[in-house]
């Protein structure tokens, strides 16, 4: 099977992000860059997903500036087939991301797409069920749990209470959650195979998709400091001040 | 503005997290809502008696029983020929379906908003709730998703909506439900808790969890939650996760049981009116939030807090 699979570069999930003090970002200079955990999940996912399948062709897609091809060549180096990088100018967002992904669709014909279920930067979750709209293609997001048989995949998805499992008819979109898999560790060999791996540079502009922004980012604050709490010598002084709150007898 | 509220229900009874993104909607315009599903005229009703409510969009199909997005998602698209912004609770079901509607009409959604600032402006967390971003959206209809515990909720009763039936855009064959696992809990609900005691890798099993924070627990009233590491180590189901990647929460005491304090923890639970934190370790970072603290040994501190108590 054909499986898609869209990365995004990050700031890496171990680093504090500080926000700028002119309050128009977060400082993205010198800090360490990463791909996005969930897509990591996704290409594992796929990688999987071809073995059991006995064969065919994982392709690797990034939207953003030219740096992303870095996340892409850590793709190849776990087992990606190819890439497909899409520079694009200014920063785009889950609509622009998903109509451009619509075209590439067009070009590559997958069966399955698999996305993360949201990028941890601007956390907006919001990919991969835009790209299942404009598709018309049915949608297993936050995925624990993929099975492709018969033309078909089943997803266990993590909904709040527990687990619903639904059946979609192929191609679908899949987006994944934490639980899905452990991604591999890409092997030096590997990594060094994957500088040899075609990775083809694109633009907006080539698949003419109109991807200015919709959104205005008037300014980024700082999230309200907690005031310093007090640390308690016993338990009886914990319970004295649950009871001085009234939520202790 | 007349606003398209998306009704999150289990078939019988509207959801809490519905009243959130009421209150959301009601300060941009007009509040309509949006009842899809079987079987589902006593949840119109409920949905009526919503204060504040005018008109109860109610379509009724078997398409629409499990909330299926591909089914659910044309409805709401149409319904938007006539409303100017889709107002969706930021669920799991909300979640997978608000993005989908926003696509189908051209619109960048605003997902999990923490408040209404003007007609086309919003504050929302990003990078993990550590930087808060105020946007303005250029679009000309809205789909917003609403943290739920960013809103109060709206009163269940005493209003005056009329209910009025549409018809529905049918099954679409792309996906079909199989199954539901639902976890056994009869604890409160951990987005609605007023109190949580949460539990961490440093329980060691889920016996240990079981023993030590179940107890506690219920001698406070309290939900249960817990880090993403006790839910990995398989300690407790997932849908009990706290964090960034799983619920959010905001009650009024949260008590952190053996759980560091690492930054996707702290995203889902930050907001807590009190926060207490036991912990042996000083220097973890649960304690730079936390605003009654006490370290030691969980293993010898639980037990008698709980007897205390």
């Amino acid at each position: 099977m054909k499986l898609l699979v869209p990365v995004k570069r990050v700031l890496d999930y171990n680093v504090k992000p500080r926000v700028k003090a002119d309050g128009s970002g977060v400082d993205l200079s010198n800090v360490k860059m990463s791909m996005n955990p969930f897509d990591e999940i996704a290409v594992e996912e796929a990688i999987r997903l071809r073995e059991k399948s006995g064969g065919g062709e994982i392709v690797v897609v990034s939207i953003g500036e030219a740096k992303a091809q870095e996340t892409l060549r850590t793709a190849l180096a776990m087992g990606a087939d190819r890439a497909i990088l899409v520079v694009a100018e200014q920063k785009v967002e889950p609509l622009g991301v998903a109509k451009l992904l619509q075209a590439i669709v067009a070009e590559e014909s997958p069966d399955l797409v698999i996305l993360g279920k949201q990028a941890i930067d601007d956390d907006m979750g919001q990919t991969g069920q835009m790209l299942a709209g404009l598709l018309g293609w049915g949608q297993g997001t936050f995925a624990s749990k993929v099975e492709v048989a018969d033309g078909k995949v089943a997803v266990t998805r993590e909904v709040d209470g527990g687990l619903e499992t639904v059946s979609l008819t192929l191609p679908a979109i899949v987006t994944t959650d934490l639980r899905l898999n452990e991604p591999r560790y890409a092997s030096l060999p590997n990594i060094m195979k994957a500088k040899a791996k075609p990775l083809a540079n694109k633009t907006p502009a080539d698949y003419g998709v109109d991807v200015a922004p919709r959104l205005e980012t008037l300014k980024v604050v700082e999230p309200g400091k907690r005031q310093a709490g007090v640390v308690v010598a016993n338990v009886d002084e914990l319970v004295m001040k649950l009871q001085a709150m009234g939520i202790a007898k | 503005m007349k606003t398209l509220v998306w009704v999150e229900h289990d078939g019988g009874a509207v959801k809490d997290a519905t009243l959130a993104a009421v209150t959301a909607a009601a300060k941009l315009g007009e509040v309509h809502l949006l009842v899809a599903g079987q079987g589902v005229d006593g949840v119109a009703q409920a949905a009526a008696s919503i204060a504040g409510v005018g008109k109860v969009h109610v379509a009724d199909d078997a398409a629409y029983a499990h909330a299926l997005a591909e089914n659910v998602a044309p409805l709401a698209a149409d319904l938007m020929g006539h409303h100017d912004a889709f107002v969706v609770p930021a669920t799991t079901t909300g979640r997978n379906i608000a993005p989908r509607v926003a696509a189908l009409i051209d619109v960048q959604q605003v997902s999990d908003i923490l408040s209404v600032e003007g007609p086309d402006t919003f504050t929302r967390p990003i990078y993990a709730g550590n930087a808060i971003a105020t946007v303005r959206t250029r679009d000309a209809k809205l789909v917003v998703t609403v943290r739920t515990t960013a809103f109060a909720k709206a009163d269940a009763q005493g209003g005056t909506g009329t209910v009025e039936a549409v018809s529905s855009t049918g099954d679409k064959s792309l996906s079909s439900h199989v199954s539901s696992e639902m976890a056994e809990n009869a604890r409160p609900e951990l987005t609605s808790a007023k109190i949580i005691v949460s539990g961490g890798r440093a329980l060691g099993s889920g016996e240990k969890f079981a023993e030590l924070i179940e107890p506690l627990a219920d001698k406070l009233g309290a939900g249960i939650g817990a880090s993403r590491a006790a839910v990995d180590a398989g300690y407790v189901p997932n849908d009990y996760q706290v964090g960034q990647t799983g619920k959010i929460v905001a009650p009024e005491v949260y008590v952190a049981v053996g759980i560091s304090g690492a930054i996707q923890h702290l995203a889902g639970m930050k907001d807590s009116k009190v926060i207490v934190a036991i912990n042996k370790d000083a220097d973890a970072p649960i304690f730079q939030v936390a605003d009654i603290g006490l370290v030691g040994d969980l293993f010898t501190l639980i037990p008698e807090l709980t007897s205390k108590l």
